[in-house]
């Protein structure tokens, strides 16, 4: 059941043959462009978790440049922005109970990374910042000014540090891979939570160091099947469904004393 | 076999919940109790989210009363009016309890509430059953004879105004004990997903001197109604009801009972309860160290309600 394995192609494959390297005469800037062969991806109830593989292109790519290896590539499918709030548990009287609690604003559900490279050999931390790239990176507004920015960091931390042991945030270094000069595959982990809704990919292209260029596309992912069907039923008809779930037990209960009579 | 579940959203094993299902059925035909207590802890130890395993729980028990409540219509023990006064008392009773479960919720403190409630509740009927039926195996060792209480004594309950009369439990009371407990008890089962006929079955012998034959059918009666209520609030407030995982426990459960009501026959009445005791206090137990201990992670998420 794991194996979704969706491929999103390339869509700007024909640019290739235009953006042949030989004929580069003038310095022309690098260009980077991913397409997704589908703009929505189903999972089923019993996804427990797949890989994403994304094609790309970079196009104008210098060779020299491109044998050195000093082009990096950082894709990210980021998931739906939701508001959060994350709950600190302290001990009273031995108990331990949750008491402090942030709320933010905006968080993505999901934050999957592939790069060529270990992040922190692409390029330096301020380039992230200004990118806000990165799990790292990613600006949390907090609900509430007020607090202290020691809270605030203090809350942001473990965040993503849940975020990350959950399988939502994650990392693939090594996950973007050059197939030759001009075409790329990244590979970005799913978690068997993924978030359903808008997803955006988004590719970025280093040259030694340097940013780029950015390239994206957006995503839907679906659940589908019989238990999406009962989940969606108990959202929109929650009173019907209810009514549902009584007879189905009393129907039960009766059927139980059919079979199995005692007196 | 892993089964998704979709209120929960989460894969389970289908053998294990059918499993979990059958021992609660077999131990509640034992001893004649619905199991609701015993099936929400569980669920919450099998990780389901507590807000989920208590409206799952209160759907599964009635499964089991109905079944239970059929076999005394037909037996014709059962108070339909005590039931139906029990059972007003018990609407209002789920409804502030629904109430205080979404509040409880928004605050981030339901399932700190749900555990102490589960602790302090089967401690206190754990160990007062397990003195009460280890004392009554003393007495039968030694030989004395047990002491009965004598029915048709009064207490302050039967002096209060408003009676009404009771044809079927031969009873004479005010109405307002009989609210309040339904009300307690509907309080119970929209927080904690129990019937209450752990606590109803006693109420109804010690404080409102129901005779015995009537008091598990008019309990079961009221337990089936306020059951339902409480999933029907449940389900329209909180989506928190998976009928996929009740009916896996309902299953288990129904088949479960009948082999436990043959084992049940096979042991004496102080020995049943000392063990249902022992079993009561173990998941109080349980629960209570998981308040002690250091949780593997301080910090937790949640999603904001819209509400």
């Amino acid at each position: 059941m794991a194996g979704l394995r969706a491929f999103l192609v390339v869509a700007s494959l024909s640019l290739l043959a235009v953006a042949s390297p030989g004929k580069a005469q003038t310095p022309v800037t690098e260009n980077i462009q991913i397409g997704l062969s589908t703009d929505h991806v189903s999972i089923t109830a019993g996804f427990s978790g797949a890989d994403l593989t994304i094609f790309g292109s970079l196009e104008n790519a210098d060779p020299l440049v491109a044998r050195q290896g000093r082009y990096d590539i950082i894709v990210v499918l980021e998931g739906p922005a939701r508001p959060v709030v994350v709950r600190r548990k302290d001990r009273v009287l031995g108990i331990w109970i949750n008491l402090e609690s942030e709320t933010f604003e905006n968080v993505p559900v999901s934050y999957s990374v592939a790069t060529t490279r270990p992040l922190q050999d692409v390029t330096d931390p301020n380039s992230y910042k200004q990118l806000s790239l990165g799990a790292a990176n990613i600006y949390m507004q907090p609900a509430d000014d007020g607090d202290s920015p020691a809270t605030i960091q203090e809350f942001t931390a473990a965040l993503r540090e849940r975020k990350t042991a959950t399988g939502l945030y994650s990392e693939n270094v090594g996950g973007v891979q050059f197939l030759s000069q001009n075409l790329f595959r990244a590979t970005v982990r799913l978690a068997p939570n993924v978030p359903v809704g808008t997803h955006k990919a988004r590719a970025f292209l280093f040259k030694s160091g340097l940013f780029i260029k950015e390239s994206s596309a957006q995503l839907e992912i679906r659940k589908s099947g019989f238990e999406q069907s009962i989940f969606r039923v108990a959202h929109d008809y929650s009173f019907l469904y209810g009514v549902f779930a009584v007879s189905l037990a009393m129907l039960t209960g009766w059927l139980g004393r059919l079979v199995f009579r005692k007196d | 076999m892993g089964i998704y579940l979709p209120i929960a959203e989460l894969s389970v094993n289908i053998f294990v919940l059918l499993a979990m299902g059958a021992a609660v059925g077999f131990l509640s035909g034992m001893f004649g109790v619905g199991g609701g207590f015993l099936i929400t802890p569980l669920l919450i130890f099998y990780n389901i989210p507590p807000a989920i395993a208590v409206a799952t729980g209160a759907n599964q028990v009635i499964a089991s009363s109905f079944s239970g409540a059929l076999s005394h219509v037909k037996r014709g023990t059962l108070d339909f009016k005590l039931g139906g006064v029990l059972l007003a008392g018990g609407i209002v009773g789920s409804t502030g309890g629904i109430f205080v479960f979404g509040f409880l919720r928004r605050l981030g403190q339901l399932d700190l509430f749900i555990s102490l409630l589960y602790v302090v509740l089967l401690g206190t009927v754990g160990g007062l059953m397990l003195v009460e039926s280890v004392n009554a195996l003393r007495a039968t060792r030694s030989g004395a004879a047990p002491v009965l209480k004598k029915s048709g004594q009064h207490n302050w309950i039967h002096r209060l105004p408003l009676k009404m009369r009771f044809r079927a439990s031969k009873l004479f009371v005010s109405v307002i004990p009989v609210l309040g407990l339904g009300a307690g008890i509907g309080f119970l089962s929209s927080i904690m997903g129990v019937g209450g006929g752990f606590i109803m079955v006693p109420a109804l012998i010690y404080l409102l001197k129901v005779p015995t034959n009537v008091v598990i059918g008019t309990s079961l009666f009221q337990i089936i109604f306020t059951s339902a209520y409480t999933t029907l609030v449940h389900a329209t407030t909180n989506q928190t009801v998976d009928v996929m995982l009740a009916f896996l426990l309902m299953a288990g459960g129904v088949a479960g009972a009948q082999y436990g009501a043959k084992a049940g026959q096979r042991l004496r009445g102080e020995q049943l309860r000392a063990l249902l005791a022992l079993l009561v206090l173990a998941v109080a137990i349980r629960l209570a160290i998981d308040l002690f201990v250091t949780p593997p992670n301080l910090y937790s998420l949640s999603g904001v309600d819209p509400t």
